[in-house]
């Protein structure tokens, strides 16, 4: 265990996935009762590997990262039960101390908003030599002059002169690269990215993306990127996970879950995109509406919005089932929805 | 398309926002040049989709039609009528047939008023439009087109989803049966699987009620579905504008092009070997935009004449519609075909 945490020397040692999500149950517990915000995720990854969490808001797609990255206010929250392992140990288990070494060295996180994400009344080089200061121990100058290698890396023009500034005089791409900065300051082994560009336009998303890419070819790092974009997620990624109700309903190797989607929920997303060739008609929407994590629905929670169901769907929780080595989907009829039969 | 009557006609409009220094002497030192000379027609029963970047002056454009912001120049005719310099009375009576949909459901209804209210306030403030008995019963109706449960009434906006909460804007915009209604990003804040109802809803109203839209977005494939026509938009001006397929199949404006092609495809087929023009930088500062031809700063086309002449909006030598570049020529930039 020692050798996990003792940074680079210890790497390439674990010969399982480098990540592994088991299981993991997630709730809240509130005024008006138990949120089970995940409720049973099994992903994983490993070096270099692209995963993409796709799901709506309330999905647990970002409480599943949160809880990986151990930022979770706890309480509300509550990791009710699974595991979390990075190189074969549950991270879940350690001490903090010993989770704080994990964050930023072995696993990091760009988050959504970065206006948000930064602090306002710190320059930003600051911000990004903090990580060298507190993790490695660095001087105050050298610390700094690694934060604008930084900067020359996530592509931020004159980063020398630009290094005293404050997040207020970033324009928002410029602010997500440098998140993207303080993240992959420590050379982590995994990136989350948790919609890293929902609040970007599409041309600095361009930049955006390219940029993650290329640091992740560089570095050989796995990434999991979180979002609800599907073209986002058909650019980038190797497989998918999509989420519904604090659930997996559907793992899949990018090109299968696109070519021949085996969930009645992913497939009626990919169905809701406006397609060219069917403009003027009226597009397919999911009936109803997202479950309330109150009040979740028995059974599949998914059925009361779903045309594949039939009557024990409300009562029997279907289970990940295996429809080959790299995929599975929690329908009981996913055969049906596979052949396309409705 | 036989064109239809114009019921919108935006010719030369600028709006500029003052930039002051000094707190007793104010002196004007600049001016945000937020809408810089944009002209347009909207006919009766179009969509008209506007399409740019955030800062790009779409919203302003928005704003200035609903004459929530005067002008600094041009006009707003509706139905012949110039809304910029309407007072009074007048304004008020026009602007019933010029109604909007707000992007944010969760901060453009108030939270202390009833669904009832909401819908129904149009009516207080134009109260010559129905008498005061009937208009319980209308606003039911009005929750009952846009697919609320009519029984709701009394309800709290914190009571429903996001997607019910923009029924209850659209029922609103439609309360006084306007023949315009301008949506500002309309399912941007909602989630996936809840847009598809929503722009279903947008076009069944259309249909039904002979509306037309001015819609304002940033999701390309959104707007190619509703819109009959597109106008492309890049710092205060209109860049391009045609009709959806000679906009996404033959962009002519590199902007334009650009735009396309930085959008991800929802297909993963090919994805290795799709071209894509990635624009460097990011737009400039509508303060002090660039001489001549406004996108020159990041075009890989630009030549000298970008930047002593600005490109006028017309129609060039091998192109079918109108494109406000030097060098225009159609590029299909999007190959795949989803």
């Amino acid at each position: 265990m020692v050798e996990v945490l003792s940074g680079p020397t210890g790497r390439g040692s674990y010969s399982g996935a480098l990540l592994e999500v088991e299981n993991l149950q997630v709730e809240f517990h509130t005024r008006q009762g138990v949120a089970k915000a995940v409720n049973g995720v099994t992903y994983s990854v490993n070096p270099g590997e692209t995963l993409a969490v796709l799901g709506e808001s309330g999905s647990g797609k970002s409480v599943t990262a949160q809880t990986i990255m151990g930022i979770l206010d706890m309480p509300p929250g509550r990791v009710a039960g699974g595991a979390i392992r990075f190189r074969g140990v549950d991270i879940l288990k350690l001490p903090e101390e010993q989770r704080r070494r994990i964050r930023g060295e072995g696993i990091s996180m760009v988050f959504q908003d970065a206006l948000s994400a930064l602090n306002p009344v710190f320059p930003v080089g600051w911000q990004i030599a903090e990580m060298f200061r507190i993790h490695r121990g660095s001087s105050r100058s050298d610390a700094k002059k690694k934060a604008v290698e930084l900067m020359d890396r996530v592509r931020i023009p004159g980063a020398r002169d630009r290094v005293n500034d404050f997040p207020h005089q970033f324009s928002g791409g410029m602010r997500q690269r440098i998140m993207i900065a303080m993240a992959i300051a420590l050379d982590p082994e995994i990136l989350i990215a948790d919609e890293p560009t929902t609040a970007l336009d599409v041309t600095v998303q361009a930049q955006i993306m390219g940029l993650l890419a290329d640091l992740q070819r560089d570095s050989n790092m796995g990434l999991i990127l979180i979002t609800h974009d599907l073209g986002v997620v058909a650019d980038v990624a190797d497989k998918i996970a999509v989420m519904y109700g604090g659930r997996i309903v559907e793992t899949a190797p990018v090109h299968d879950l696109y070519r021949n989607p085996a969930h009645p929920y992913t497939k009626g997303l990919l169905e809701s995109i406006p397609r060219v060739d069917l403009k003027g008609q009226e597009l397919y929407a999911i009936k109803g509406m997202p479950p309330n994590l109150l009040e979740m629905p028995s059974g599949c929670a998914f059925h009361p919005r779903c045309p594949y169901r039939r009557e024990d769907c409300a009562t029997a929780v279907p289970p990940l089932y295996p429809i080959s080595g790299t995929r599975g989907s929690a329908c009981h009829y996913w055969r049906e929805v596979v052949d396309g039969s409705r | 398309m036989a064109p239809a009557e114009s019921i919108l006609e935006v010719r030369d409009l600028v709006k500029h926002f003052p930039l002051t220094q000094g707190i007793v002497f104010k002196r004007q030192i600049g001016a945000i040049k937020a809408v810089d000379g944009v002209s347009f027609d909207l006919r009766r029963g179009e969509t008209l989709g506007v399409v740019g970047e955030s800062g790009c002056g779409k919203s302003t454009l928005a704003k200035v039609m609903m004459a929530l912001e005067r002008p600094t120049s041009g006009s707003v005719k509706v139905n012949g009528r110039d809304i910029t310099k309407a007072k009074g009375a007048e304004l008020k009576h026009m602007r019933r047939n010029i109604q909007m949909v707000m992007q944010d459901p969760y901060t453009s209804l108030n939270p202390r008023m009833t669904v009832g209210d909401i819908v129904g306030e149009p009516f207080e403030i134009h109260s010559e439009v129905l008498p005061k008995g009937g208009r319980r019963k209308r606003v039911q109706e009005l929750l009952d087109v846009v697919g609320l449960n009519p029984d709701h009434i009394n309800r709290y906006p914190h009571q429903f989803s996001g997607g019910q909460r923009q029924r209850i804007g659209i029922a609103r915009g439609l309360a006084l049966q306007p023949e315009v209604i301008i949506c500002d990003e309309p399912v941007s804040a909602l989630d996936v699987s809840i847009q598809a109802q929503v722009m279903n809803l947008l076009d069944r109203l259309q249909k039904e009620f002979n509306l037309a839209y001015i819609f304002i977005a940033h999701d390309l494939s959104v707007v190619r579905h509703i819109s009959d026509r597109v106008a492309v938009m890049y710092l205060g001006k209109i860049v391009e504008l045609g009709g959806d397929s000679q906009i996404y199949d033959r962009p002519s404006h590199p902007y334009t092009q650009a735009l396309l092609s930085a959008v991800p495809v929802p297909n993963p087929e090919g994805r290795e070997a799709r071209e894509r023009i990635i624009l460097q930088g990011d737009p400039p500062s509508p303060a002090n935009p660039p001489s001549g031809c406004r996108f020159r700063t990041r075009c890989w086309k630009a030549q000298d004449i970008c930047a002593k002449e600005e490109p006028l909006l017309q129609i060039r030598p091998g192109t079918d519609h109108l494109s406000a570049c030097h060098f225009a020529e159609a590029l299909d930039v999007v190959h795949v075909q989803s």
